[in-house]
């Protein structure tokens, strides 16, 4: 007597997984989601000198940017607790802002155009974020000058936490903020690439 | 706070099961469909789907549905191969064309159960409440189509007398 297991084992050996038609199947999903309009987030990765960057957009546009050592998993799980539980992987979205990010690493752009939407970031560090694109590509300012930017000049301790927690690093230029005293002082990617990013705008 | 999984990682975790699923109760040449709309409907439900809900059943429970709107549509379109899927897609050389074609032959409510209890993985108290009926039922219906195809899964089958 064939027992149930060898039969169970038989069904799915009579039905295997494909992982193309998976692929596929993913894919379609996307781009059904994106036109029926429950496509919430939408993220992909993209490879540059700093590492792997995650990018997610929801309709409104570029929400989140984060470094690997942020862990892009737990990044994920965060937009899904604080937006919307409908996150797909779906590249298409963040066409602009991949080839914007191409473009700055490569020395061919020194502000970005893309729509942002600044959900994740509210009060006084929203305030600081918005002032940061003023500080010009290839230039850096001081925590006390950010301060004096927002019109709360002693709230420098507060602008370093802005930087820190600052859900749009690179498009939103926070590695250009640095200690009085001329030192790099500590970014949320890491200080190589905070360095790594001052030395691409002052080669360009 | 959602406090729910992003429906990336439902989609990794569940999609190849409701795919096999798909595959056993439409069939191969349908299944893409029945996917698709499947999990298009989940993604629009999921906001408001309960934290603690069953994702596996909550998900053939849908399937189901698709399942059954996709077969009345394809009834009505004359469908010229039966139930069979066609070689094309199912020319993974692993495939048991025999045995997937055994299945597509049960009759519809053997079928299901089989899918949903032996590919989906759901108790037949789940199985019951997604094709209605009692667990009982769904427990009967799911031995009746396991025991056709042990009676005639080829290589398989017992010789008679030969086993005690």
């Amino acid at each position: 007597m064939t027992n149930e297991s060898d039969i169970t084992e038989a069904l799915e050996r009579a039905l295997p997984d494909d992982p193309d038609q998976l692929r596929r199947l993913h894919d379609r999903l996307a781009v059904a989601a994106q036109t029926d309009g429950v496509l919430d987030v939408a993220y992909r990765t993209v490879d540059t000198p700093v590492g792997a960057l995650l990018l997610a957009a929801t309709e409104i546009g570029l929400v989140r940017v984060a470094y690997a050592s942020e862990d892009h998993e737990a990044v994920i799980q965060t937009l899904a607790d604080r937006i919307s539980p409908r996150v797909l992987l779906a590249p298409p979205r963040l066409d602009g802002a991949a080839r914007e990010l191409d473009e700055y690493f490569a020395g061919r752009r020194q502000a970005f155009d893309v729509p942002l939407d600044w959900r994740l970031s509210a009060g006084f560090r929203s305030t600081v974020l918005h002032h940061l694109p003023e500080i010009a590509y290839g230039r850096t300012a001081s925590y006390a000058a950010v301060a004096q930017l927002t019109g709360s000049p002693r709230a420098v301790r507060a602008v370093g936490t802005a930087c820190a927690t600052n859900p749009l690093p690179v498009v939103i230029p926070c590695h250009r903020v640095v200690r009085s005293d001329g030192r790099m002082g500590r970014y949320l990617g890491g200080a190589a690439a905070k360095a790594a990013l001052l030395a691409l705008e002052s080669a360009a | 706070m959602t406090g729910k999984v992003s429906f990336e990682a439902i989609v990794a975790r569940h999609g190849p099961a409701v795919l096999r699923v798909c595959r056993a109760v439409v069939g191969a040449a349908d299944a893409d469909d029945a996917w698709s709309e499947t999990f298009l409907a989940a993604m629009r439900a999921y906001p408001d789907l309960p934290a603690d809900a069953n994702i596996e059943a909550w998900l053939v429970t849908i399937a189901h549905r698709k399942a059954i709107d996709l077969i009345r549509a394809t009834g009505r379109r004359a469908m010229p191969v039966g139930h069979v899927p066609d070689k094309a897609a199912s020319s993974h050389v692993d495939v048991d064309p025999d045995l997937a074609a055994m299945l597509a032959e049960l009759p519809p409510k053997q079928k299901q159960a089989v899918a949903y209890h032996y590919l989906a993985g759901l108790p037949y108290a789940e199985v019951a409440a997604v094709v209605g009926g009692t667990p009982d039922a769904a427990r009967r219906a799911a031995a009746d189509g396991m025991a056709t195809l042990r009676r005639t899964y080829p290589g398989r089958r017992p010789t008679k007398g030969a086993a005690q």
